[in-house]
């Protein structure tokens, strides 16, 4: 049984014009151990998707199960205790600590809140978390601007991970840093995810990142995921004409162009085009793109696609 | 530099984490094969040392600000008149204790003078002191714990208990609010107890759109997402995660507060609507507002008492606003 299993959940705003439609249907697994990547353009819906299943935003439809539990319907009490198994890491290491609160008392009071141990035991706790994410030992007794923006990710890391959840949402934690300190920060979610047993679902805009970080990877676009896949079969031969213009949109000088790119904007998630999605930018739509939405079908085992034109890849 | 040794023990298990301070440190694999991997890292060690008192560090800005400074001495002085003024002037204010229009330093028994009724404008001056500070920080603290409660919890949960207490705030703002402040007491007693309930009662609706409006901005902050991630209670959200970041403008609101709480009581007493049995620096203004060209000092002096308490005040809470605030403090 997978860890997280979400069914096809929708999480839709009313706004001014309309209803804003963020999420649209989508389902996902992420497994036990393992690290589902999430990629899509600014927009797209993968934050909200993301704090959705933080239960931080309330689904308009669909079910998220944890351990085989749907934590849409539980009462306060008992989300509150399914919230120790799920965490999440912040894009803005800036805006996701409490500038009015020491790194010890932001550490600590999860598991005050929590009922976890007495002083001592969580004073410990807190010491060896700060010490696994490589902060330095006073750290505890300063406030979030005295660190620079990559310890900050290391406080959010550390807050995540003090209450020792099984799923961690990523939720582009590296975007906000430089490259040099994004390098640092991967290879600490790689050691914690070693040696703490967690899984990651990991959100970001950033192909690179996620080729590296992924066991497996969705792209998602307009609120809906269009394909999924293992990371080297996605790498190798992806399907979705949108997954490849994604691909090649990232800079490497030892390929050239393949696929033609994209143009325009995402439309609004309040307008969504009729049919495919892609096809108001898609170089391949047809008149069967424009007409008639594609399902989401499998072309191989683990490999689904949501095109009319997926053809099945080959091994 | 002397530091260095020390930090350097505890900088080693550090570093194995490949530490995210220098911009060009390597990610872990490759660091262990970096000749350079043994040098001093120069930042730390100096982080290391310095010792960290953050109790003492507002304080500490609080007290270097000039300023608030004058303002703490000054209001200290108030507070000290209204302390001592019994012990001073035991007798009543209002009795009258010598020749009329005595002006100040003619006589040295009342270095201030006395008024038309020959009561001491001295023993007046400290005695409105204490009714002043009544009615300024009673009224300030009410309006403002109740403005609180209420911008709170409609900026927090938003919704219709928002709409509803929006309304609220309305209903009040749309009253013209020295009016009602005089229609209230005129239909209570004037006591000072009255006046400083009155006051609040016009004041909270300021506090509460404040409040409201800094809720509503920090709620969506992500440090609130992650204190509602991490499980917290709706009360620890409010009052420790978004009330500490709400409140420097509430602040140095309270201190305009008191200031106009002030000047409302004075106003009502220099109208004849205060409480006519203790004397208070609005009803010596009142008093000698007839007198303005033959008298002056009747009016000036009790007014200077109201200015200074007044600017005070608005310093103290500018002082504390730049000394509330971490950031802020650390980069001047």
């Amino acid at each position: 049984m997978a860890l997280l299993s979400v069914s096809d959940l929708s999480t839709h705003f009313h706004a001014q014009g309309g209803t804003l439609r963020a999420v649209d249907g989508v389902s996902l697994e992420v497994g036990r151990g393992e690290t589902v990547g999430l990629v899509g353009e600014s927009g797209c819906g993968k934050s909200t998707l993301g704090k959705t299943i933080m239960r931080l935003v309330d689904p308009t439809s669909g079910r998220i199960e944890f351990n085989g539990t749907d934590i849409t319907v539980l009462d306060a009490r008992r989300l509150k205790a399914a919230r120790r198994n799920i965490q999440m890491i912040f894009q803005d290491p800036f805006a996701s600590l409490n500038p009015r609160h020491m790194i010890g008392d932001i550490l600590t009071a999860p598991l005050k809140v929590h009922g976890i141990g007495n002083k001592a035991e969580r004073r410990k706790i807190v010491e060896d978390i700060v010490q696994r994410v490589g902060l330095p030992g006073d750290a505890l007794g300063r406030y979030p601007h005295e660190f620079s923006g990559g310890q900050r990710q290391r406080i959010g890391i550390a807050r995540a991970l003090i209450l020792n959840p099984e799923l961690v949402v990523c939720d582009e934690p590296v975007s906000a840093l430089d490259l040099s300190i994004q390098a640092q920060i991967l290879n600490l979610l790689v050691d914690m995810k070693r040696q703490l047993g967690l899984s990651y679902l990991f959100i970001s805009h950033d192909l690179s990142v996620v080729r590296y970080f992924a066991d497996r990877v969705l792209v998602m676009y307009l609120g809906r995921i269009v394909e999924s896949a293992d990371n080297a079969t996605l790498w190798t031969s992806p399907q979705h004409p949108y997954t490849r213009a994604l691909m090649d949109a990232v800079p490497d000088p030892a390929r050239r162009r393949q696929a033609a790119p994209i143009y325009g904007d995402l439309p609004s998630p309040q307008n969504i085009p009729n049919g495919c999605r892609f096809h108001t930018r898609c170089p391949l739509a047809t008149d069967l793109c424009r007409s008639q939405e594609p399902a989401f079908r499998a072309i191989s085992p683990g490999h689904h696609v949501a095109c009319h034109y997926a053809e099945p890849t080959l091994n | 530099m002397a530091s260095t040794d020390f930090a350097a023990g505890d900088a080693r298990s550090r570093r194995l984490h490949a530490d995210a301070r220098g911009p060009a440190a390597p990610p872990e694999p490759e660091a262990k094969s970096w000749s350079n991997l043994h040098a001093p890292d120069a930042r730390s060690a100096s982080a290391a040392s310095v010792p960290i008192a953050v109790g003492g560090r507002a304080l500490k800005v609080f007290l270097s600000n000039p300023n608030a400074m004058f303002g703490v001495v000054f209001l200290s002085l108030v507070v000290l008149a209204a302390l001592l003024a019994p012990v001073l002037y035991p007798a009543d204010p209002l009795s009258m204790v010598a020749r009329p229009f005595l002006w100040p330093g003619q006589n040295p028994a009342f270095p201030l003078g006395t008024d038309s009724m020959g009561r001491d404008v001295l023993s007046g001056i400290l005695h409105g002191a204490r009714i002043s500070l009544f009615v300024g920080l009673v009224a300030t603290a009410l309006g403002l714990g109740f403005g609180i409660l209420v911008g709170a919890a409609a900026g927090y949960f938003g919704g219709w208990i928002d709409d509803l207490l929006v309304r609220l705030i309305e209903i009040f703002q749309t009253i013209p609010s020295f009016v009602l402040l005089v229609v209230m007491v005129a239909i209570a007693q004037p006591t000072a107890p009255v006046v400083t309930v009155a006051i609040a009662v016009i004041t909270w609706p300021t506090v509460a759109r404040l409040t409201r409006a800094e809720f509503r901005a920090i709620r969506e902050k992500d440090f609130v997402m992650a204190a509602r991630s991490l499980g917290y209670g709706h009360a620890r959200i409010i009052f420790r995660e978004i009330l500490p970041n709400a409140l420097p403008p509430l602040i140095v609101t309270s201190s305009v507060m008191v200031a106009t709480a002030i000047l409302m009581e004075s106003a009502l007493s220099f109208m004849g609507l205060g409480d006519p049995n203790v004397v208070s620096w609005g009803s010596m203004i009142g008093a000698g507002r007839e007198l303005i060209r033959t008298a002056w000092y009747l009016t000036a002096l009790p007014g200077l008492a109201i200015v200074f308490t007044v600017l005070a005040l608005n310093l103290i809470g500018d002082g504390l606003n730049d000394a509330l605030n971490p950031r802020f403090s650390q980069e001047r």
